[in-house]
This record gives structure tokens, C-alpha cells and sequence, in this order.
């Protein structure tokens, strides 16, 4: 089987974010960075199934400026077979360009899966995935929380608002890949030395044109917590008191 | 004079809140924008037609319905063809989505297919001259991006709960419509829907939510806040995702930065430490009550009121005390 996923590095969210100078956008010193969450899942989804199958070749993109190489040599190391830098300056905010982009480069890839996490965790878009799928007129699956593949036929379940669904589709297909379908292992040693000789090729991006971008960064209103008003169950008069007459919530 | 376009969910052929927010939302827009009509689309198996009359009541000039014995569950292929042809045929500056699972994975396939962009999970929305503008929680909450969205039409998604359905009491005409593709030629085939807990209140709608963490220390005590759940009669209940990933609730009940994302205006955390994959999920509550044994857990910086106790013991008093404050 042949599959590829599309990665994104975003900046580690265990941080106090500055908003930069211009104003619209997080000032990246101090920062780290790290492939994101629902990433990790989707490499990982792809590589239990090249395993499960005995053989398969996992293509690892990421769209970007050169420092995108490190979140490819990440999941090259964790047994991804070969990557591709899809070169940018920065990474749009909008996902029909992005998804432009992708398209451009999976379209002739021969890919029997492709892969993406559920959402970018920094730019919470969660368009590119399903946008792709459409640009390729592919099968698109979203938030999947389970994955079976037998018979080149797809069985995916989603989580909902208090309930789930269960789909069916065949590939190829786009799926993205929600948390708790596979925990990403984290990179071996041996994995680690290994992914410095695997290919790592660049291309120019064939992005599309930007409609969506970003005006203003802001952070929200601080909240104003930190009042402990007790101690055990003696405390629970006072909070009912005070979630009556000043939250006014009950 | 543009129009603007609303999709109402439904599930199991019932309108979802969200249905209502979408059409809320347009309705604003429209009418903050100099008039135009709402034509919401609702989908579904024969019968659903009935959800008109409360979709006109919210807002929708023009309810458009397409009934189909197939498409008794969300067909993602279905619903994204049909929309996207009645936008592209109709005179539309936004069409407004709800961010909701199914909404998340629906307008981006429309916005792909009329080869537009979007704006995701918006926060507020209003057209500026030729763009649209909104906000848009990023880095997990943490940021706040205004963004700007040009051309037409513009494709939004409203975060579920930013926007109050509101009754404008209007009627709307029924049109009603084929599906744009046969639903039996879909590559993509909803097989069953997995009802969860009905009896309860969703968490992204639920006006108080109790939540619990590795404190409540086994499974069994989830009892207790089902208890304190019911006492208030409006909530619902959440957990960490420490307690999802042990198994001991659905992961659909994980509230957090890659769980759900609620602000009920009442949160209740308990035996929950305050790990900031939680914080990004609920800090956007209007009042935030915690109780935690440690004094210096992090939920306490948050939280509007803290209990610094064992959530075993305090949980079934403040059950009690709410029952009787609900009597009186």
C-alpha cells in the first residue's frame, strides 16, 4: 500500500504566546516546535498499516520554509520511508490554497491512502484534508476515530456531538485522522540515525491564491480566577451562595 | 440585493441547536447587511420537510428541503453537491455552516466545490465593503486571529454555541429539491449512527457542565457527577482526556484542546488538576468552579470559585444543596 501524509509544524501550545509586532501574527522567539498532534496520529495510522501489511511505502509532505525538514526527519525516524518539502516561504492561512498546493503533488502520486491529522493544531482551520480530497476527486473520510481496510474497501467511524457514525468508502481516499485511533510512537535511536540517509526531497509549492489571511493576532482576556473560598465540604454553602447571588448561575 | 445561505443539520431527522445557530447567524448577517433573504437547506429522509416551519421561525425567508429515503443519515457526498449547487445557482454572498462535527466536514467540501475559500469555527461575523471578517480561536484558544475572507460567496463556519438561536418569527416559503447527485452513486456510505447517552444534554449545548478527572480515582465515582448532573437538570457531563485515554468515559466526552471545546456558563471541574490541553478546552466558560485537593493545582488560576477538598466528599454535598436550592 501506498501512502501518503501531509504534516504540519506548529509551535509547542504549553507556552505563553506573544503576539509579534505586526500585529498579526504569535512572535516565534522561544518558541518550540513539533509536528502536530493529529500528525503524529496520521503517521503513526500509516505506519501500523504498511507493518500490518508487511510492505508499503509511506510518503511523509510537509508544505513550508526549510525548517519543515525537521518535523519530515521526525517522522522519518519514526519509519516513515520518504518526504517531500514542499517549499514555501511561510504557510498561507488559507486551506484552498494550502490544499492547492497538496493536490498539485499528490495527484499523480499513485497514493492508495492519503493521510492528514484532524486539524492543524495552531491554525484550528481543519479545511485542507477534505479540500484535497475534492481538488483530487477522491473519497474523503474526516475525524476518523477507528480505521479497518480490508479488500480495498475502508470502514471509519467518526465521534459526534454525544454520538458516532460509521462510513464505508473505497480507496484511494483522503482521511483525516482524529486522536485515540493510534498513539504515535515516539522515534528509536536506530530510527534516528536511519531517517538521515532517507530521501528528503524539495519542491516549489504550487500554492494557490490567498483569499483568507489573518488581519489581527490578539490574546483573549486574561481570566481573573485564583479565589479559593474553602476547604472540604464546608465549603459547598458558601460556593451555592455565591453561584446565586453573584454568578447568578443557579 | 445578496442573499445568504443556511444549512440546517439535522440528526435522526430532528433539528440540532446548531441548525438554529446557522440560522440565527444568516439572519443576522442579512439583516445587519440591508436585507436579503435566508434560504436554509435541510436535508433528509421524507418528512423532514416538517423542520421548515421552525427553521422560518428562526429566520429562513426560503427553506429548501430535499427528501430522500437514503439520506435518513448524513451522506457527506450528498449533502456537500446538493449545497454547493444551490449556493452556485442562488444569489449568495455567505453561506453560513455550523462548526460542528458534521459541519467541519461539509464546508470545506462545499467551499472546495465552488473552488472558495473559507473561514473555520468563526467566533463573530460581519461583511466589511468586499471582505468578510470574523474571529477564529487559534493555538488552541490561547489567540485570537481576526481574519478576513475575500470574494464571493464566502463560506463560513459558526463555533457552535457563539451565536444564541433567536426567534424572529417569520414563515418561510418551502421549496423543495432533488438531491444534486443519486445518492446510491455516493463512494462515501454512512452506515449506522451510534446514538450515545439521549437522555443527556450535549456538552456543547449543555448550559452547566460537570466534569471529572483522574481524581475521582476509579470509574465507578462518574456517579457522583451524574448525580450533581442531574441535580441541576441542564447539565451534562465531560471529562480529561486522562480519563478518556484509561477508557473510563467515551472519548467523545474529552473536553480539551483536542477534545471538545465548551463554554457552558457554568463549568464545574472536578478532581481535575488543570493541565493546559484541558484549560483549552473550557477555559472559555463564564464561571469556572473548582475542586481539587491539591491547593496548588493549576485549575485553581482559572477558576472563578475554588474548593480546595477531596471531590468524593465534596461532590455529593454540593449535590444535595443544589437539589435544595432547585426547590426553592
Amino acid at each position: 500500500m501506498k501512502i501518503a501524509v501531509c504534516i504540519k509544524r506548529v509551535p509547542d501550545m504549553e507556552t505563553r504566546f506573544k503576539i509579534a509586532a505586526d500585529g498579526k501574527s504569535v512572535d516565534q522567539a522561544g518558541l518550540k516546535f513539533d509536528m502536530s498532534d493529529f500528525d503524529g496520529y496520521a503517521v503513526e495510522v500509516a505506519l501500523r498499516l504498511k507493518e500490518k501489511e508487511g510492505q508499503g511505502d509511506v510518503t511523509v509532505i510537509s508544505l513550508g520554509p526549510a525548517v519543515v525538514q525537521e518535523t519530515l526527519r521526525k517522522a522519518l525516524s519514526m519509519g516513515a520511508d520518504r518526504a517531500v518539502q514542499l517549499e514555501a516561504e511561510s504557510v498561507p492561512f488559507d486551506g484552498l490554497a494550502i490544499a492547492k498546493a497538496l493536490a498539485a503533488e499528490l495527484k499523480d502520486g499513485g497514493y492508495d491512502l492519503i493521510l492528514f491529522g484532524r486539524m492543524a493544531i495552531d491554525s484550528s482551520n481543519q479545511t485542507v484534508g477534505p479540500m484535497t480530497a475534492v481538488l483530487l476527486d477522491l473519497p474523503c473520510m474526516t475525524a476518523a476515530s477507528s480505521l479497518e481496510i480490508a479488500g480495498g474497501r475502508a470502514t471509519a467511524r467518526r465521534e459526534l456531538e454525544g454520538a458516532a457514525e460509521i462510513l464505508e468508502f473505497p480507496l484511494p481516499a483522503v482521511i483525516t485522522i482524529d486522536e485515540g485511533i493510534a498513539r504515535p510512537r515516539l522515534p528509536s535511536l536506530k530510527g534516528i540515525m536511519g531517517a538521515k540517509k532517507k530521501p528528503l526531497e524539495v519542491k516549489p509549492a504550487q500554492l494557490g491564491d490567498v483569499h483568507l489571511t489573518v488581519a489581527r493576532m490578539e490574546l483573549p482576556p486574561e481570566r481573573t480566577g485564583g479565589r479559593i473560598i474553602g476547604e472540604g465540604p464546608d465549603a459547598v454553602p458558601e460556593l451555592v451562595r455565591l453561584l446565586r447571588t453573584e454568578a447568578k448561575v443557579l | 440585493m445578496a442573499n445568504t445561505f443556511a444549512y440546517a443539520e439535522t440528526r435522526g431527522g430532528e433539528l440540532r441547536r446548531v441548525a438554529l445557530e446557522a440560522v440565527t447567524a444568516a439572519r443576522q448577517l442579512a439583516d445587519a447587511s440591508g436585507g436579503g433573504e435566508v434560504h436554509a437547506l435541510v436535508v433528509g429522509a421524507p418528512g423532514v420537510a416538517a423542520r421548515a416551519e421552525q427553521l422560518g421561525r428562526y429566520g429562513a425567508d426560503v427553506v429548501t428541503v430535499v427528501e430522500d429515503p437514503a439520506l435518513d443519515k448524513y451522506s457527506p457526498e450528498v449533502v456537500a453537491a446538493t449545497a454547493a449547487r444551490l449556493i452556485d445557482a442562488g444569489n449568495f454572498r455567505v453561506a453560513v455552516f455550523s462548526a460542528s462535527a458534521q459541519g467541519k466536514d461539509l464546508s470545506p467540501r462545499v467551499a472546495a466545490k465552488l473552488g472558495v475559500s473559507m473561514i473555520s469555527d468563526a467566533t463573530s461575523l460581519e461583511v466589511k465593503d468586499d471582505a468578510v471578517v470574523s474571529h477564529h480561536p487559534v493555538n488552541t484558544g490561547k489567540v485570537i486571529a481576526a481574519v478576513t475572507l475575500t470574494g464571493s460567496p464566502a463560506v463560513v463556519s459558526v463555533r457552535p454555541g457563539a451565536i444564541a438561536p433567536a426567534e424572529s418569527g417569520s414563515t418561510a416559503r418551502v421549496e423543495s429539491a432533488k438531491p444534486a447527485i443519486d445518492p446510491a452513486s455516493a463512494r462515501v456510505v454512512p452506515k449506522e449512527l451510534i446514538r450515545g447517552n439521549t437522555a443527556q444534554l450535549d456538552l456543547g449545548e449543555a448550559p452547566v457542565v460537570v466534569s471529572g478527572g483522574r481524581g475521582l480515582k476509579v470509574p465507578e465515582n462518574f456517579k457522583l457527577l451524574e448525580d450533581l448532573a442531574a441535580a441541576f437538570g441542564n447539565a451534562a457531563v465531560g471529562a480529561t482526556r486522562a480519563v478518556t485515554d484509561e477508557g473510563w468515559r467515551p472519548h467523545s466526552d474529552q473536553i480539551g484542546q483536542t477534545g471538545r471545546l465548551v463554554s457552558p456558563d457554568l463549568y464545574i471541574a472536578a478532581g481535575i488538576s488543570g493541565a493546559i490541553q484541558h484549560l483549552a478546552g473550557m477555559r472559555t466558560s463564564r464561571t469556572i468552579v473548582a475542586i481539587n485537593k491539591d491547593r496548588e493545582a493549576p485549575i485553581f488560576k482559572i477558576a472563578d470559585y475554588g474548593i480546595v477538598g477531596d471531590a468524593l466528599e465534596v461532590v455529593p454535598v454540593l449535590t444535595e444543596a443544589v437539589k435544595e436550592a432547585k426547590k426553592e
